[in-house]
C-alpha cells in the first residue's frame, strides 16, 4: 500500500476503493440501525472513552454490523465511565457502565448480535442529581 | 487526562455543546522559544461575560447534568505546572477562543498523544461542523480542514471507516515529517 501523504493521494485511494462499498450507505435512516453512543465528557474521557470509541469505530465496522458511533455528553454516571448508551432497532436504549475492553467485546458479540444482556448495565431507574429535586 | 490531545477532544466538546459549526484547533511548538500553544477556536454560542469571569471555577458549569465542571480547570492546570497559562475570549453569539501556554521543554508538559485519532472521533461524531487542524513547528506546517477534505474528494460524507483510518494515516505521517512528537503515545481503557 503507498504511503498516503496529501488529499490528491487520500483521493486516489478512494477511487481504488470504489469497489469495497460501506455497509452503512445502504442503511442511512438511524432508526434501522444500531447506534452506539459514547459519553465524552471530561469524566469519559480521563477514564478511556477514546479508546472505547476508536474500539467500537472499528470493531464494528469490521464485524459487518451496520451501526452508527457517536459520542454525547455526560451522561451523569462519571462514576462508571466509561459509559456508553446502546439502542437497537426498535428497542429502548441500554446504557453500560465501566465498559473496557473485553466488555465492549461481549457487547458488541453478546448484546448487540444475540440481544443477550452483559453485565455493567446501569438501570435508567438510577436517579441523577437533576431529577431528585 | 493523560496526554493534550485528550484536553483537546474534552474542550472541543464545549464548543460543539455551543452549537458552533466550525471548530479550528491550532498548535504552535517551537524548541527555540521553548513554546507549545494550542488554541481552540469556534463560532459558537459564546459564553456570557459573568459565566466567563469564573470559568474556571470547577463549580461553574452551564450544564444540568452534574453540577461541576473540570474540562478547563483541568486544561489550567496543565499548562500552569509547566508555567504557562490560558486565556479565555468570547464573545456572546460569536464564539470562542481558548490558548493554552505551555513550556515545551518542562518535564511536567504533557506529550501531544494521539491528536489525529482525537480528529477522527471528533469527524465521525459531527459530520456537520467543519474541523480545521493546523500544526506549525520549527521544521514546518501542516494544516489538515474538512471542507477542503471534501471537495477534494467531492463527498459530503467523511464518517466511513476505512476513509478515516487514511486520515488518521494522512495526519499522522505529514505530522512526524515536520518532527512532532508524542504522537504515539496511547491511553489504555482502564
Amino acid at each position: 500500500m503507498s504511503k498516503i501523504a496529501t488529499l490528491a493521494d487520500l483521493k486516489k485511494r478512494r477511487e481504488e476503493m470504489k469497489t469495497g462499498l460501506d455497509i452503512r450507505t445502504k442503511a442511512l435512516d438511524p432508526e434501522s440501525i444500531v447506534q452506539v453512543k459514547v459519553s465524552m465528557a471530561t469524566c469519559g474521557i480521563a477514564s478511556g472513552a477514546k479508546t472505547i470509541m476508536e474500539f467500537f469505530l472499528e470493531q464494528l465496522d469490521r464485524r459487518n454490523v451496520a451501526a452508527v458511533v457517536t459520542q454525547t455528553g455526560c451522561m451523569g454516571y462519571c462514576y462508571a465511565e466509561p459509559t456508553i448508551e446502546v439502542k437497537l432497532p426498535g428497542q429502548d436504549p441500554v446504557v453500560f457502565g465501566y465498559v473496557d475492553l473485553k466488555r465492549a467485546d461481549q457487547i458488541i458479540e453478546k448484546y448487540i448480535k444475540t440481544g443477550e444482556l452483559v453485565d455493567g448495565i446501569i438501570p435508567v431507574n438510577y436517579q441523577i442529581i437533576d431529577l431528585k429535586e | 487526562m493523560k496526554t493534550l490531545a485528550l484536553n483537546i477532544l474534552d474542550i472541543v466538546q464545549n464548543s460543539i455543546r455551543a452549537k458552533a459549526d466550525k471548530i479550528s484547533i491550532s498548535i504552535t511548538e517551537s524548541v527555540k522559544e521553548d513554546l507549545f500553544r494550542i488554541i481552540i477556536e469556534d463560532n459558537g454560542n459564546g459564553i456570557p461575560e459573568e459565566i466567563l469571569k469564573n470559568v474556571s471555577d470547577p463549580f461553574i458549569t452551564t450544564r444540568t447534568r452534574r453540577r461541576m465542571g473540570l474540562g478547563i480547570p483541568l486544561l489550567k492546570y496543565h499548562a500552569e505546572i509547566t508555567g504557562g497559562r490560558i486565556e479565555i475570549f468570547s464573545e456572546e453569539k460569536k464564539g470562542t477562543r481558548v490558548i493554552a501556554v505551555f513550556s515545551k521543554k518542562h518535564i511536567d508538559r504533557q506529550p501531544l498523544g494521539d491528536i489525529a485519532g482525537v480528529i477522527r472521533i471528533l469527524i465521525a461524531s459531527n459530520p456537520g461542523i467543519e474541523f480545521l487542524y493546523s500544526h506549525q513547528t520549527d521544521s514546518g506546517i501542516y494544516s489538515f480542514s474538512t471542507k477542503e477534505t471534501k471537495e477534494v474528494l467531492e463527498t459530503d460524507d467523511l464518517t466511513c471507516q476505512t476513509l478515516l483510518q487514511d486520515i488518521v494515516d494522512m495526519i499522522n505521517g505529514n505530522l512526524t515529517e515536520i518532527n512532532v512528537s508524542g504522537l504515539d503515545i496511547k491511553e489504555k481503557a482502564i
